[in-house]
């Protein structure tokens, strides 16, 4: 155990705090990770503020005000790593599908006053406006590889976090495939693993939850999709979830608009 | 060759049970014939078939009681010869430097594989070579495989995407079994023709009721077979094909492929042959026990092709020319044979279901070499 031990500390955006929740859920790891880091701020789970700087700094949560932006400047300022985690935090959330309405009417059918409410046209990931040393992806995150994270930071060793397909995962779990076996539309393919393949293990098809994966093409599962009975409209919902505006995503959705 | 009735069978199932074998077979299971422990003759896909096309899958009622009227379903047996996640070592921090606790190989299972199929063996086959043939060997499959004990069953009728006839590697099981069976079902018989492969088969089956086999019996099993051969679902035409690959580099199909292809691996998760890994290496937080891993990877992954300075190969057409090319091309200079035997996998299993036998032969049909096939 190092003499002194990395400050870590805990921000929040625009989100429901399920990520967060995600470290805590982490239960008996969660003990080894407090013995191992001294944590600077964690609004969910202690009072206690230390002050910055920070060895790492875990940002949850989209941009969505002006006031965000100058907070999340700020926040870049006192941590030497930075990572985000989350679908908010690192693709604007399901709160991003504002994205494609104006956000006007919104604030006008909600709140008494809407002139009180200051905020940006659009729901945008943390790496919008400031460096991201590494995104967390998931909605929620994977509590196993949070830890693995802040464990192969801790230890000055590259993340085991691979950004391949949720098809691996699945084979490598020996499921059978529900799009192949079920006729099932998955979003497996186009998906970057990290859940364990849950929803596919369960008999549904991926929601695409850990958004794009590397190299990511969705334009022919898309026509998969469509052959096996889909409509163009259900198309485009499927890829306006979490992710809808992670870009490969954004785009496939927008080319079933119509 | 024998005759073991069906109503005998279970008795080759007690016998490997007898011999300390952990029985692996066919069975239902989500929608798919599977591969899982095996302990009766009951567990067996009995009456049931499988449909299989590019990019689909289903299993199907039969009207008779067939055990083995079917072909290779998402699972291979590489997945227990070559298993998906492995522990290579563990080591704990002692003093200054580290002690290290290599995986065990003592105590692994002891295999009997049931059902393999013909494209199977030579699937097998090739991964001994890759595995425990060359200069390097791996512990692990050499102990699993030497070990393992494999009954072969004859395809007596072939799937929608398989092609082993054109591989030359089925869908008759000539070597490397220790018993091969082939089911037959007619004039209200239904029996096994059984042929002894090793000692070890010979062995096996002095502890199940058997007859020798008369000659009618086998000329009827040489018919069954033949007529199975003669409606493969798929074709490919090796001849040259080698060659052909190499000289179409820079095809346009390639491009075309790159289109329609995800990218997502499934091709070579589900190929038998397709051998490919990586090591991860964890650590607990304190950093003194350190763990590595073996998982499989595959040459779709961009990690896979990421070295010190870039990334050999950063399209998906550059991927899949990889993969079928090493598959039909560089692995005869690699290992002396082909690297597909024909099973039909990865046409079946592709989420958009592209076919590695008509991406081969529309290259060859335009080929831009001037020596055309
Ligand atoms: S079920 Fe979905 S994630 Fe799993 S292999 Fe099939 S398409 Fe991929
Ligand atoms: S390349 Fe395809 S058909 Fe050939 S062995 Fe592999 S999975 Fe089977
Ligand atoms: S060929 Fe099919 S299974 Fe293979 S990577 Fe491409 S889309 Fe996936």
């Amino acid at each position: 155990m190092p003499a002194k031990r990395p400050k870590v500390a805990v921000f929040k955006f625009a989100s429901c705090d399920g990520c967060q929740l995600s470290l805590l859920d982490a239960e008996d790891a969660l003990l080894a990770v407090a013995g191992a880091v001294e944590i600077a701020n964690f609004a969910e789970a202690s009072r206690r503020v230390v002050k910055p700087p920070y060895d790492i700094v875990l940002v949850e949560g989209s941009i969505t005000t002006p006031h965000d932006v100058e907070r999340i400047r700020e926040i870049r300022k006192m941590g030497k790593v930075l990572i985000t985690i989350g679908a908010c935090a690192t693709a604007g959330g399901i709160q991003a599908l504002r994205n494609w309405k104006d956000v006007k009417d919104f604030t006008r059918l909600v709140y008494a006053s809407p002139e009180y409410i200051s905020t940006l046209d659009r729901s945008m990931p943390v790496g919008s406006y400031v460096h991201v040393d590494f995104e967390l992806r998931g909605c929620p995150i994977n509590k196993n590889q949070l830890l693995e994270v802040v464990n192969a930071a801790l230890n000055k060793r590259k993340p085991n976090i691979p950004t391949h397909s949720v098809c691996m995962e699945c084979k490598l779990r020996g499921n059978v495939c529900v799009m192949v076996a079920k006729q099932i539309p998955c979003l497996g393919p186009v998906t970057q693993v990290g859940c364990g393949a849950i929803c596919p293990s369960y008999n549904r098809g991926c929601y695409g939850c850990f958004g794009p994966m590397e190299n990511t093409n969705p334009p022919p599962l898309s026509r998969q999709f469509r052959a096996m009975g889909k409509e163009r409209h259900d198309i485009m919902l499927m890829y306006r979830g979490f992710n809808a505006y992670a870009e490969a995503f954004r785009k496939e959705s927008e080319a079933h608009e119509k | 060759m024998f005759i073991v009735e069906l109503s005998d069978l279970q008795g080759l199932i007690t016998a490997l049970q007898g011999n300390g074998y952990a029985v692996i077979g066919p069975t239902v299971r989500d929608g798919a014939i599977t591969f899982d422990t095996l302990n009766s003759v009951d567990e067996l896909p009995r009456g049931w078939t499988d449909v299989q096309e590019a990019g689909s899958y289903g299993i199907r009622r039969r009207e008779d009681d067939a055990l083995f009227a079917y072909n290779v379903g998402p699972h291979s047996w590489k997945k227990f010869l070559f298993p998906s996640r492995l522990r290579l070592f563990a080591a704990q921090k002692a003093g200054k430097g580290f002690e290290v606790d290599p995986a065990p190989t003592g105590t692994l299972p002891r295999y009997a594989f049931f059902g393999v199929r013909s494209c199977e063996l030579a699937a097998i086959a090739i991964q001994d070579k890759i595995f425990m043939d060359g200069k390097y060997t791996d512990k692990h499959y050499k102990t699993l495989r030497k070990s393992a004990c494999i009954i072969a069953v004859n395809c007596v009728r072939v799937g929608g995407t398989c092609f082993c006839d054109s591989m030359n590697t089925g869908p008759r099981a000539k070597a490397g079994f220790d018993l091969a069976l082939t089911e037959v079902m007619a004039d209200g018989k239904h029996h096994f023709l059984v042929e002894v492969g090793s000692p070890l088969g010979k062995s096996l089956l002095q502890k199940v009721t058997h007859r020798e086999a008369q000659d009618a019996e086998k000329v009827q099993v040489d018919r069954i077979l033949k007529a199975a051969e003669d409606k493969m679902g798929r074709t490919l035409d090796t001849q040259k094909l080698p060659r052909v690959l190499q000289d179409n580099f820079e095809h346009p199909r390639w491009e075309d492929i790159a289109k329609r292809c995800l990218s997502c691996a499934n091709c070579t998760m589900v190929c038998p042959t397709c051998f490919c890994s990586t090591v991860e290496d964890v650590t607990d937080l304190t950093g003194d026990h350190a763990e590595r891993w073996r998982r499989w990877d595959s040459c779709f992954t961009t990690d896979f092709t990421k070295v010190a300075g870039g990334n050999m190969r950063m399209s998906t057409r550059t991927r899949y020319r990889q993969w079928m090319t090493h598959k039909l091309s560089n692995w005869v200079e690699q290992f002396g044979t082909m690297g597909c035997v024909g099973c039909g996998r990865c046409i079946t299993w592709c989420p958009v279901g592209i076919d590695i036998t008509a991406e081969a032969t529309a290259i060859r049909e335009n080929s831009m070499s001037t020596l055309n096939g």
